[in-house]
């Protein structure tokens, strides 16, 4: 009785088993807000239709991004923690770091802005103002770029955030939103998720337009020493494809249409100082 | 509510406008879980039925591995396959990670304990002097264990149910191990949890509805041959 729809099964199996030996295939890893934004659903085809290679894109926080690829289970990131990604260079497990493009945090909250910090143009001033306010504040908690950034202002701040008021999500960026709406607190986040959250959320942005709120891109290829099989030409000429004029301007173009104004500002070919 | 409803009539819109992406995900959740069951049920009823049949020193032990191995928590299952099929893994020369093959072995994984349980439990319901009676009627090993078989088929019918049930709804393995990469492993689940991310909760609700009629269709299809062969 089961034999005929075993069979069957079988058959798709190896239907949907790709070959064992596939050499053309480039594992990016990467951030969810990446792939979030939708960018990669526009970048990934185009560099597939140009290179008949097969990206495998995986998303998700930066840190484990970074650390997949130094471990050669990636052979190209796209990432946004300069900090991280200087120390895995230093190390030499990720090679040729570039920047890419950028984009902005905005540190948003309730309408009622308990903490008083509308306008402010310093974020780090205006965290010290939500922690004398001991206004809640919702962090991601989970190791992503966003996270690591907001780690570092509160530092700068001279403050160590652990109390009552200070809630950590571990979720991504969109959950995080909504958390953040729901305790009517303050968070971190990046303008593209923001702008797709907007209509859901009545939360406000706050402070935006400082330059420590820069969420810088770059992408960096795989040492073949990290492990076995990493694909290093697939990798370098993924970074060549996305720092190339052309898709640059798709970047500069990307999410004009939908939210009436670019989620990313392409940067190939400058350096950390020229943005900071 | 306006969002529940905008989410059934995107559930709609998305189906009758013929939306490529959702009719490709739809088929690979169908095709990866349907898969994974049906190695399950070629791995877990032979096990199962060997369990109930017969003696072995240790057979409590791993009747009760069979047991717990039924509530193997995804997400572990997702970890332990990554690691294994990582490049730098013991499988990793297969370069099976991130293709709906990782995703059927980690379900398989998750499944085959649920079938082969659910087999144990229904092969031990048929009376053990029936099976004696078989033998002394002059029947051989096979016939008797087909016998059986046959007899415990309606409860084996509730174990498919439960094992495709397992698979098609988990995230945590498919996540982990498939990568929820466009168009190549992203599933129903996956697809929900990214949508949901974006902040499109309307097409997350279109999918988790089309989740739920999937799921709902497949078991109907499975009750109606149960009950079927249950007479009235």
């Amino acid at each position: 009785m089961l034999v005929r729809p075993l069979v069957a099964g079988l058959g798709l199996v190896c239907l949907v088993a790709p070959a064992a030996a596939q050499s053309r295939v480039v594992i990016l890893s990467t951030t969810t807000s990446t792939q979030d934004s939708g960018l990669l659903d526009v970048l990934v085809p185009m560099f597939e239709r140009k290179t008949g290679s097969t990206v495998r894109t995986i998303a998700v926080g930066t840190g484990q991004a970074l650390a997949l690829a130094a471990r050669g289970e990636a052979d190209v990131t796209l990432a946004h923690a300069p900090d991280v990604e200087r120390r895995y260079i230093a190390e030499g497990k990720l090679l040729n770091r570039r920047l890419v493009m950028y984009n902005d945090l905005v540190v948003v909250g309730p309408e009622a802005d308990p903490a008083r910090i509308r306008g402010e143009k310093s974020a780090v001033a205006a965290l010290r103002r939500i922690a004398d306010a001991r206004a809640r504040f919702v962090s991601r908690g989970d190791g992503s770029g966003t996270n690591l950034l907001e780690l570092k202002l509160w530092r700068l701040a001279g403050l160590t955030p652990a109390r009552s008021w200070y809630i950590e999500s571990g979720q991504g960026m969109g959950a995080t939103l909504g958390l953040a709406d729901d305790r009517r607190a303050y968070t971190l986040a990046d303008r593209a998720t923001y702008l797709a959250f907007g209509r859901r959320v009545a939360l406000r942005v706050m402070v935006e337009g400082d330059r420590r709120l820069l969420n810088i891109y770059s992408v960096l290829e795989v040492d073949p020493a990290n492990g076995p099989r990493v694909n290093a030409a697939g990798g370098r000429a993924f970074a060549e494809f996305i720092l190339s004029a052309e898709i640059q301007q798709v970047i500069r173009d990307f999410g004009v249409e939908k939210f009436g104004q670019p989620m990313f500002v392409p940067i190939a070919g400058r350096t950390d100082l020229d943005v900071q | 509510m306006d969002l529940l409803l905008g989410g059934v009539r995107q559930a709609v819109t998305l189906l009758l406008a013929g939306d490529g992406e959702v009719w490709a995900i739809l088929w690979l959740s169908l095709a990866v879980s349907g898969s994974a069951t049906l190695v399950s049920l070629a791995v877990g009823i032979p096990a199962g039925t060997a369990l109930a049949l017969v003696r072995f020193p240790g057979r409590g032990l791993v009747v009760s591995a069979v047991n717990a191995g039924m509530g193997l928590p995804p997400v572990v299952v997702g970890l332990f396959v990554t690691l294994v099929l990582w490049r730098s893994g013991p499988l990793g020369g297969l370069e099976l990670l991130y293709t709906p093959a990782a995703i059927i072995v980690a379900q398989v994984v998750i499944a085959a304990p649920i079938v082969a349980g659910m087999t144990l439990a229904a092969v031990q319901q048929v009376p053990r002097e029936f099976r004696l009676q078989l033998l002394a009627l002059g029947a051989s090993r096979v016939q008797m264990v087909w016998v059986v078989l046959r007899e415990a088929r309606l409860p084996m019918l509730a174990a498919v149910m439960a094992g495709f049930g397992g698979v098609i709804s988990e995230i945590g393995a498919s996540l982990m191990v498939g990568g929820n990469v466009k168009g190549r492993t992203r599933t129903l689940t996956t697809a929900m949890v990214l949508e949901t991310g974006k902040g499109n909760f309307d097409v997350a609700i279109a999918l988790s509805l089309l989740l739920l009629v999937l799921v709902f269709l497949v078991n109907w299809a499975l009750t109606s041959i149960q009950q079927r062969h249950a007479g009235p």
